[in-house]
């Protein structure tokens, strides 16, 4: 039983005991304890992939667990659907609630569960009364007539919370709540925490945000690589002691990490702006090299690459490639200028999962598989196997759909697509993200060896042992700036985090 | 894994596991050659005069104009996209031609017009599409009205009649005995298309972006560009149907190929193109094109009304698609 902030013995309302989840390949949660206590706040932290979104789907029910158990009052219990949890009192706060434009306030706070009448028709001036006391107890001045689309930004969070309250709810989650709101915002809704707590509710607050954790919780609890690390009262801590907890890990995974002979310059991108994701990004690349950029996700990485290959427009900026202004209008341009982009998002921009794979292999490089545009399924065929035997694909055969493969064998698909074009500059964004661990290991011994051939590699990645195994440097981006360029000795995993989450540093890497 | 695998090069994948011959045998396309078949005895049985070759060449009007468009319009749905404006730019094509013809022109230029403006048409529509990003189901339906509009407000309850002579060529004409002028455009056009779709880089990219437009962006595909072409050849393929259509009758009426649209998608949908996107081929619109005219001219014979053929049709399209659905359900 651990000591509240208070000195007094309290038993948490809500624990987690040794709980196990395994994905194919990944053990996403490996043994994980939690405690939340009644009237506190518990700040879980951990990088991404840590495992905090996958405790949240379990606290909901929208996950059921593999091994271990869940307490409610020191009992044993189970969240087979969203509905038991619910049931429970757990409600959870997300990032972006879905909400209905078309329907009022008061509809929104209690749709699916709305009070009903004797005669089992929905109790209208009940559902209104009940929707008003809600929003009064978050000091949310707000009609529950009114249409939602009637509102501003603001008010519809408002709105989004009193639904998540509308339950009852013993147990708040808030899953980066503060993401997406202004700084006014901000201070009303830790007001908003501060009236929970007196309300006696328990809150696990996730964020990557160190200020507002320190601002605002009592406890904190850190997991890595989805396992538990450590807990304890936010008072007996300080920054550096969590970050530590948070990256200083065991290095299990081995990275092919060469001796890099870096070539001459050969990208430089200057001032790179966008309205709103992303500004004045500026960095030089050089054959051979292999550049991280690591960041929070929301950081712009993704957004800034792929205004770079012409999907989005920058507001300005300039590439120059090998010594010429490179001017990108479109994916088209890129891949003629000699950069690729091997997208996150495998399913829906890297790959077309009902096409065979030796159509995706050549989709980019038609070019050079046609005659005269006519296609030739002989050149197509030798080309697709060239890339994917290197790079060890697994597949019934080449006319196979790429659907039908595991994620690692489809991000070999992509990469291998992109490498066919003969690119000077690839660009992989979250290379190895949901894939397993020897797929993960044949793309990092492969990017090794493209930068050894002189190819320059730009990685995103939010691995941190990915990005100290594989880069020679490394930008750490956020809120859509450049915060840090670091190498050499500068470049630890405490570096990398603090520069991403924006905490001071004591010694600034020069 | 239990048994130990040689990593690297060791292994081939091969191409394919299936010959492209083992392939077409289990395609849609052979089911429907099954039933063109099926039908054209079924015809024979039912009327002694269906066997005759002047007889069956006259049953290739019911489907020659509608195909030329559907071969476009099966590209387009591939894409991902449609065009319901067809029959509204065939009128507004006779409309067009009909207002030169009155003016003096000859045949060349009468044909010119009625090409240029389905050409127009197209680009129009493929502005709304690919420019404006309107849904292509939304615009067309704008623009079926539109067009037709205008030929309403030219023409009023009047007809343009007295095209020269020389005109009838295209509608009425013979290449050699009882193949005609617009049965062989047909049979080009069907190479052309298949050509074009199965063998071309345009072609594989059409495919792409009805798979998936954004994974064909991220590759390098100008998806708007490949949009904007296939509207562009669906307005030129009804243009050059109103050519046919309105040398066959002789005359513009504002209602001419009224509801021709939905017989040209059918027509698509019925040759084995996913409505969806994504999926097709020209020879499925070709079967599917004599399965329609024969099943027409059939019940034609028999002297069958035409409300009653379009039940006919549609029955037809519901039972074929459907059918390979229920024997997947009932195998279940």
């Amino acid at each position: 039983m651990a000591e509240t902030p208070d000195g007094a013995q309290e038993r948490p309302v809500l624990a987690l005991d040794r709980i196990v989840k395994e994905f194919p390949g990944v053990r996403a949660l490996d043994g994980v304890e939690l405690e939340l206590h009644p009237g506190e706040v518990t700040a879980l932290i951990g990088e991404n992939g840590a495992g905090k979104s996958t405790v949240v789907k379990i606290l909901t029910g929208i996950y059921q667990p593999d091994g271990g158990q869940i307490l409610i009052d020191g009992q044993p219990t189970a969240f087979p659907t969203a509905q038991a949890a619910a049931d429970a009192g757990v409600t959870a706060i997300h990032q972006e609630t879905v909400l209905f434009d078309e329907l009022s306030v008061a509809e929104n706070i209690f749709i699916g569960h709305a009070p009903r009448t004797r005669f089992g028709m929905i109790d209208r001036a009940g559902m209104k009364r009940r929707a008003g006391e809600i929003l009064a107890s978050i000091g949310a001045e707000i009609d529950p007539g009114v249409r939602l689309r009637d509102l501003g930004i603001a008010s519809r969070h408002l709105v989004a919370i009193a639904r998540a309250l509308s339950i009852d709810a013993r147990v708040v989650i808030m899953d980066e709540p503060t993401a997406a709101l202004s700084q006014k915002e901000i201070e009303e809704l830790y007001e908003l925490v501060d009236t929970l707590k007196a309300q006696g509710k328990a809150i696990l607050f996730i964020s990557h945000k160190f200020d507002e954790i320190f601002r605002i919780a009592d406890r904190y609890t850190v997991f890595r690589d989805g396992q538990f690390v450590g807990a304890g009262l936010m008072r007996d801590t300080d920054e550096g002691a969590l970050v530590q907890m948070m990256v200083g890990r065991s290095v299990d995974q081995i990275f092919p990490k060469r001796e890099s002979l870096l070539g001459v310059e050969l990208l430089k991108v200057v001032g790179y702006s966008h309205p709103t994701e992303f500004e004045d990004i500026n960095f030089t690349l050089r054959r051979g090299e292999i550049l991280g950029f690591y960041g929070l996700v929301g950081a712009g990485r993704s957004e800034f690459m792929q205004s770079l290959i012409g999907i989005t427009k920058p507001s300005k900026g300039v590439v120059r490639l090998e010594d010429r202004i490179k001017i990108i209008r479109s994916p088209a341009d890129a891949i003629d200028a000699g950069i690729v982009y091997v997208p996150e998002d495998r399913g829906r921009q890297g790959a077309i999962l009902d096409l065979p794979i030796f159509q995706n292999v050549t989709l980019p490089s038609l070019g050079q598989t046609s005659k005269h545009g006519f296609t030739q399924l002989a050149e197509e065929f030798a080309l697709a196997r060239k890339y994917t035997q290197r790079l060890d694909l697994r597949a019934a055969s080449l006319d196979t759909h790429v659907g039908s493969l595991s994620g690692g064998n489809q991000q070999k698909v992509v990469i291998a697509k992109w490498l066919a074009t003969r690119p000077k500059v690839i660009i992989l964004d979250e290379p190895t993200k949901g894939i397993d661990i020897g797929s993960k290991a044949a793309v990092h011994d492969f990017m090794s060896e493209l930068a050894a051939e002189g190819l320059s590699v730009i990685m995103v990645s939010s691995e941190i042992p990915e990005i100290m195994g594989m880069a020679d440097r490394v930008i750490v981006m956020r809120e859509g700036r450049i915060a840090a360029e670091l190498e050499g000795d500068a470049l630890t995993p405490e570096t990398l985090v603090r520069h991403a989450a924006g905490i001071g540093l004591k010694e600034d890497a020069a | 894994m239990s048994m130990t695998e040689s990593t690297g090069t060791g292994r081939r994948i091969p191409d394919q596991l299936a010959t492209p011959a083992q392939k077409a045998l289990k395609s849609w396309e052979s089911l429907l050659l099954l039933v063109a078949i099926g039908i054209f005895v079924l015809n024979s049985f039912a009327s002694p005069y269906f066997l005759d070759a002047w007889n069956l060449s006259d049953a290739t009007f019911n489907f020659t104009e509608k195909a030329m468009i559907a071969f476009a319009m099966a590209l387009l749905i591939i894409a991902g996209e449609i065009d319901l404006s067809v029959a509204s730019i065939i009128a507004l094509a006779s409309t067009a031609m009909g207002v030169v013809m009155q003016a003096g022109a000859g045949t060349p230029v009468i044909v010119l017009v009625g090409l240029l403006t389905g050409l127009a048409c197209g680009g129009f529509n493929g502005f709304l599409v690919t420019r404006l990003g309107l849904p292509s189901i939304v615009a067309t339906i704008g623009t079926m009205s539109l067009f037709r509009g205008i030929s309403y407000i030219v023409l009023g309850d009047g007809a343009f009649r007295g095209y020269p002579d020389s005109f009838a060529f295209f509608g009425q004409g013979y290449a050699f005995w009882v193949i005609s002028v617009e049965l062989v455009i047909f049979a080009l056009l069907a190479v052309i298309y298949a050509i074009v779709l199965h063998r071309t880089n345009f072609g594989r990219a059409v495919y792409a972006v009805g798979n998936n437009a954004t994974g064909a962006l991220f590759s390098g595909i100008r998806v708007g560009r490949v949009k904007f072409i296939l509207f562009l050849l669906t307005g030129l393929m009804s243009g050059l149907a109103a050519v046919c259509l309105t040398s066959r009758l002789g005359s513009t009426r504002p209602s001419i190929a009224s509801g021709m649209e939905l017989e040209v998608v059918t027509m698509v949908v019925l040759g084995g193109v996913n409505i969806l996107g994504g999926s097709g081929s020209i020879p499925g619109v070709v079967i599917a094109a004599f399965v329609m005219g024969l099943v027409t001219f059939g019940l034609g014979l028999l002297n069958v009304p035409g409300i009653v053929m379009s039940i006919f049709i549609g029955m037809l399209l519901i039972g074929v698609v459907a059918l390979p659905r229920l024997w997947k359900l009932m195998r279940r």
